[in-house]
């Protein structure tokens, strides 16, 4: 058995990384486990000609086809969108593409506002000071202003406007549409001993430049300086209770495969909206035969994925290509409540550059707009650099019935039952989904593009895994209090995606690392009376 | 999983008909030795939708496709591409993701023969006063306190 230590962080992603540097200064003994390894800026694709092969090999978004060490199976069959993470220290930030949005004042009113799913215990205001220190820690480029949000800092100058970013801002302004500089994870100028982004254009396979703003190389080298311990390549299977309720550790095993204890005081997850309610449900005893802190029975259910509508366009002239990050601009014309489109809630749109050639190529055939055989080199002509499109994220409301549960027969490599997702995409959102096909080709008509393509729902696009052990203040109608804390297991605390109440409409990073330091916050006022 | 010596065969004359080569464009096609020993040795995650590929070819083309004639060929690959569009997809990512960072290609379709790190590349900065309309429209989201 291993030394006890006072706090014991699951996972060493967004928010692990965020909490545990917060946490830090508490000088309490602290540890992560994390499953995967440090991921070396020379192994990222980006370095070598191969770049666009090995986004569908090792650095593949999808764990089921990327197979690496650390990765755990996922049996997404009776889902229409497949999960993408990374399973390593950094975590999904390691292949996210540095998109940085808030969540909007809105989005924490949900029911309040427009009648549909739940409130949030907390509210933007609360958050909003964590998302500042947030912005702080991590670098946010972008630019000041933007009316669709409250006033707020950004760091630095935003990513290039690029002659795609000039091309779709001219169209949404005939449009009369808003659009915007989209925030950042990405310092435009050198930040913090990180050299600015080069636009290397691979951001979603690693940033071998170290620009990007991944937990590896933000928050863990702060908290290891501060004496936080990160021991990699230990996957945990199972949280361990005593007679009081009370967690008492995690059983994991280490880099040889032997199944080793490590006692904690407190337990922190940070595994993400799959892993968390994983090891939760894998946790079931005597005590707990439901699964842990899952007495409300909705550990792993009201799974929030984010449906994306994917839409294409090709011009006459020439464009950025895959040079410079994926995304430069984003637009939130439909973010809010508008009931005469036939839905509520929202979705926004962030506009994408071009494709490398590999992309341009494989997408092209597969789209029917490039043939095989003798007209495929003046096709590819056509089509290569000369591309831009956009991506539409589409809130999900909670279903209970969307959910993880333990798969009975599929295990990961050390034996531990592997996730099993049951979703579909519900009626709203599909409204939404079709909405933003129809005004995304509108755009991009208007923008003079040609051979337009449409994918709805993008399969290959579960980046944003929430729902599943949700916030609130009703342990029947949740998993965890308004701080984190379980209402369940009064040393047990969850901060990562897993507890949104409700998904909003955009990337989620930045607001997940704003929890996770307001828990940690939480945590630290509180340290006195912490299980009262 | 390695491939046989009829699957290599029939994998090249794949890979050929998929992106041949152009004279006027001074490009080799996917068959050129250099381009086909990368394509085998980089087969890695689609080996086996490759595998299941050639088989559903060679059930097309009802014969040896490198023996065929281009016009026979061409029949059995769109008929292949058209029965089985998820292999032919594997397919053809499989071919292009070699084919495309050939030396000889990469200039011929106007890319710098390097790696992206570490030089990067230069975007133009723009004009955000572009943005000006927007500005002027003045704040969009809702009160929520």
């Amino acid at each position: 058995m291993n030394e006890p230590v006072d706090v014991l962080i699951i996972g060493a992603g967004a928010s692990g990384a965020a909490f545990a540097w917060s946490i830090a200064e508490t000088k309490m003994r602290i540890l992560c486990l994390e499953q995967g390894d440090w991921t070396k800026p020379s192994d990222f694709p980006s370095n070598g000609r191969d770049w666009e092969a090995r986004a569908s090999e090792d650095f593949a978004i999808n764990p089921n086809r990327r197979q690496n060490p650390a990765d755990y199976p996922i049996n997404d069959d009776d889902s229409p969108i497949k999960v993408a993470n990374f399973n390593g220290v950094g975590g999904g930030t390691i292949l996210y593409a540095g998109h940085y949005p808030r969540l909007h004042p809105s989005d924490f009113r949900v029911h309040s506002l427009d009648g549909v799913a739940d409130d949030w215990p907390i509210d933007y205001a609360t958050l909003e000071p964590f998302y500042a220190l947030n912005d702080k820690m991590t670098g946010v480029s972008g630019l000041a202003g933007d009316p669709a949000y409250p006033p707020k800092d950004v760091q630095m100058a935003p990513l290039p406007m690029g002659k795609t970013g000039r091309k779709i801002g001219t169209a949404m302004n005939e449009l009369g549409w808003h659009w915007w500089p989209c925030d950042a994870a990405i310092p435009t100028s050198d930040y913090n001993g990180r050299a600015r982004c080069i636009n290397l254009g691979h951001c979603g396979g690693g940033c071998a430049q170290g620009a990007k703003a991944t937990t590896d190389i933000t928050y863990w080298p702060e908290a290891l300086r501060a004496r936080v311990e990160l021991r990699t390549k230990c996957r945990v299977s199972r949280i361990e209770t005593d007679a009081d309720g009370m967690a008492t550790g995690a059983w994991y095993f280490d880099g040889n495969g032997e199944e080793v204890f490590q006692p904690a005081s407190i337990v922190v997850m940070a595994c993400n909206g799959i892993g968390t309610p994983r090891i939760l449900l894998n946790s079931a005893s005597e005590r707990f035969p439901n699964g842990l802190a899952n007495s409300s029975d909705l550990v792993g259910r009201n799974l929030m994925l984010h449906p994306y509508a994917q839409i294409r366009g090709h011009f006459d002239e020439k464009l950025d290509g895959a040079k410079g990050p994926l995304i430069g601009t984003w637009s939130m014309q439909f973010y809010e409540t508008d009931r005469e489109r036939g839905f509520v809630r929202g979705y926004c749109y962030q506009f994408s550059r071009g494709l490398g050639p590999v992309a341009t190529a494989t997408n092209g055939m597969a789209d029917g707009l490039i043939p095989w055989g003798a007209g495929h080199h003046e096709a590819f002509g056509r089509l290569f650099e000369h591309s831009a499109g956009m991506a539409a994220i589409c809130e999900d409301l909670p279903e209970e019935i969307n959910r993880v549960t333990l798969d009975p027969h599929l295990k990961d490599s050390n034996g531990i039952p592997a996730p099993k997702l049951t979703y579909r995409v519900g009626e709203n959102t599909q409204r939404m989904l079709d909405h933003s096909i129809a005004r995304g080709v509108e755009i991009m008509k208007t923008a003079g593009a040609h051979d337009i393509t449409t994918k709805s729902p993008l399969s290959y696009a579960g980046w944003h895994l929430m729902g599943t052990a949700r916030m609130g203040i009703d342990p029947r109608k949740s998993v965890v209090n308004e701080w984190g804390r379980s209402h369940d297991v009064k040393n047990l605390f969850i901060i990562d995606g897993s507890v949104f109440v409700t998904s909003g409409g955009v990337n989620p990073t930045s607001t997940i690392q704003a929890l996770a330091l307001y828990i940690a916050d939480q945590f630290k006022t509180r340290i006195y009376d912490l299980f009262d | 999983m390695a491939l046989s010596e009829t699957e290599m065969a029939m994998l090249r004359s794949a890979a050929g008909y998929i992106i041949p080569a152009n004279a006027a464009m001074s490009v080799p096609g996917a068959d050129d030795p250099a381009i086909f020993a990368d394509i085998v040795a980089s087969i890695g995650r689609y080996g086996a939708d490759i595998h299941e590929a050639l088989r559903r070819i060679e059930a097309a083309a009802g014969g040896v496709l490198a023996t065929m004639s281009d016009a026979e060929r061409g029949d059995a690959m769109t008929r292949f591409r058209r029965e089985q569009p998820a292999l032919a997809v594997s397919l053809g990512a499989v071919v292009a993701r070699c084919y495309y960072r050939d030396d000889r290609v990469m200039r011929a379709i106007g890319m710098e023969v390097r790696a992206p790190y570490p030089q990067g590349f230069e975007l133009e900065q723009g004009d955000w006063s572009l943005l000006d309309p927007v500005r002027k429209r003045g704040r969009m989201y809702r009160d929520a306190g």
